[in-house]
């Protein structure tokens, strides 16, 4: 990659990232994002009598759950249906510049909205002493958990051209994909698969690296997640009117 | 340079285009004329890599539309059927993405803006969300963008659909301006279109090209027969009959009448016979008279609807 790829997928992660801030989703997905999680937090913090962010670490999963299939749907779904990916795709770009300009852009506004929730820790700060080793560690888990989530979204919008269908599926998709590696799962199915679902599991290697133990197997499993879903997307883009 | 080879494209059972081979010049307007599903768009979208042949190639300047896209793409400005926009972008800011990801360089991006905003009559909407331009104003967005990066070769899909009779005159003639330098494709529904704007005119059906030429030459090719059109004064019955005697005629064919005692009839001869001396005396000497003769031309209406029947 040169720097002239780079250029190009720099000035079309400039319009996807615009693209929320164009449309009322922006406003509404951060509104909804801050006061739903600080809500939650808070509703429990003062019974626990903790300074940490446990409780947030343990909510965020399920947050994204919900919030990521919203900023994915509309990023292919809405090129089809109003043919402007005729016109993108005809530009002098290759179909990996605009899929990581679009995952880019998605995990650029998560980002942003996270580091709104950076209100958290700085108002724990006042209440008592806050280990910053969790605090951080947490929050670079929730960026590599959204970027997985994004991904597995961003793929689904590709498959359809209906935005509520492609945050439906996108939706069950992640669920399936955190879902099977959460306890109460873990439990219940058969000993030889436990390993194996609870490595595949997206939430236990956002809990690890949540507690301050940043181990490059569960980053790499974020990394490869992501460029799985990536090089999916990639090639469903290349069949395009195939059948 | 356009060279199109034995291009063929399938989606399943369905042959969209069949073996389909062309030459486009530079400099030259190409007319696409067609039914709806004919093939153009494929066509179009094939020549801007959108789609991928099934078989055969595109080569432009020498470059395969598949193999060396990149370097194709950018040599393309292409207006897709639906003109599509990104509607909560505005007008401005939607331009100057189109200049920077088309690689303008930086320090010309707002004079190129200009130009097409200048040439496009963009003025009065610059500051305006797309979202709420007239179609005539979309159409223009549309054809500036094409044009921003100074392309060698335009691909316009009906560029006048659905525009009032001023504005097609405008893009027709703003195509007309623009293919002094350029190679312009454009496909069209709208016959007098390609009379007044192409050097050359495709028609396509069913996949296929089935007719070619400059739309002067089509004409000619669709027999080179000529219509006359006659109405005379007399009883319809016997005029007829003394028609069809006279040298030369292929066919009489009662039209319709002015009134009972005025019948009409388009009669047409055999190719490169003048029969209008021997039509008139008939009808004279006969005690009719005439009251109307003229020259049906065929139009390219006819051609194409003979070709694509």
């Amino acid at each position: 990659m040169n720097k002239e790829d780079l250029k190009i997928i720099y000035i079309l992660f400039k319009k996807e990232l615009m693209g929320y801030f164009n449309s009322p989703i922006a406003y509404i997905f951060i509104g909804v994002f801050l006061v739903v999680g600080n809500w939650l937090f808070f509703k429990n913090f003062f019974l626990i009598g903790q300074v940490n962010m446990r409780a947030y670490y343990d909510l965020l999963p399920w947050i994204f759950l919900f919030l990521s299939p919203a900023l994915t749907m509309r990023l292919w779904a809405e090129e089809k249906k109003a043919g402007t990916i005729e016109f993108l795709l005809t530009l002098p770009v290759t179909d990996w510049q605009v899929v990581l300009s679009k995952f880019f852009g998605a995990l650029a506004f998560l980002t942003i909205s996270l580091l709104l929730t950076l209100t958290l820790p700085f108002s724990l700060l006042s209440l008592g002493n806050l280990d910053w080793g969790p605090v951080l560690g947490g929050y670079l888990g929730a960026i590599l958990l959204g970027g997985a989530y994004l991904s597995l979204g961003l793929f689904i919008s590709s498959l359809t051209k209906n935005q509520i269908i492609a945050f439906v599926l996108g939706l069950v998709a992640c669920f399936t994909a955190f879902i099977i590696g959460a306890q109460f799962v873990l439990i219940g199915a058969p000993k030889f698969i436990v390993p194996i679902l609870d490595f595949l599991g997206l939430g236990n290697h956002f809990y690890n690296i949540a507690k301050g133990v940043i181990d490059s197997k569960d980053v790499i499993f974020y990394l490869s997640f992501i460029f799985v879903f990536l090089f999916l997307n990639a090639r469903v883009i290349e069949s395009r009117g195939w059948k | 340079m356009i060279e199109i080879k034995n291009l063929t494209k399938r989606f399943g059972a369905n042959t969209i285009l069949d073996d389909i081979s062309l030459t486009v010049n530079k400099g030259e307007i190409l007319g696409f004329l067609g039914p709806n599903g004919a093939g153009k768009s494929t066509t179009m979208k094939i020549i801007t890599s959108f789609w991928s042949p099934t078989k055969g190639s595109v080569k432009i300047d020498g470059h395969d539309v598949v193999a060396d896209s990149l370097a194709t793409r950018k040599k393309i400005g292409y207006l897709p059927e639906t003109v599509p926009l990104y509607d909560d972008m505005r007008v401005y800011e939607y331009l100057k993405f189109v200049a920077e990801i088309r690689g303008v360089k930086k320090e010309l991006v707002k004079d190129r803006i200009k130009n097409v905003v200048i040439s496009c009559g963009l003025k009065s909407v610059l500051r305006k969300p797309i979202e709420e331009l007239s179609k005539g104003y979309r159409q223009r967005l549309g054809l500036a963008q094409a044009i921003m990066h100074e392309p060698d070769i335009l691909i316009l899909d009906e560029p006048t659909t659905g525009l009032d009779p001023n504005q097609i005159v405008e893009i027709r003639d703003l195509i007309k301006k623009l293919g002094k330098e350029k190679t312009v494709i454009f496909s069209t529904h709208i016959l007098s279109e390609v009379s007044a704007t192409c050097d050359r005119a495709i028609i396509i059906n069913n996949g296929r090209i089935v007719g070619e030429g400059s739309p002067d030459a089509l004409i000619k090719s669709a027999g080179g027969k000529e219509i006359i059109h006659l109405k005379a004064k007399g009883p319809r019955e016997e005029i007829m009959k003394k028609l069809e005697e006279i040298e030369n005629i292929e066919s009489v064919e009662f039209k319709d009448e002015e009134s009972l005692a005025v019948p009409g009839f388009d009669i047409i001869s055999k190719p490169g016979v003048d029969i209008r001396e021997n039509l008139s005396k008939t009808i004279l000497t006969n005690g009719w008279s005439i009251y109307e003769m003229h020259k049906k031309s065929v139009s390219l209406e006819d051609v194409f609807r003979e070709l694509t029947k």
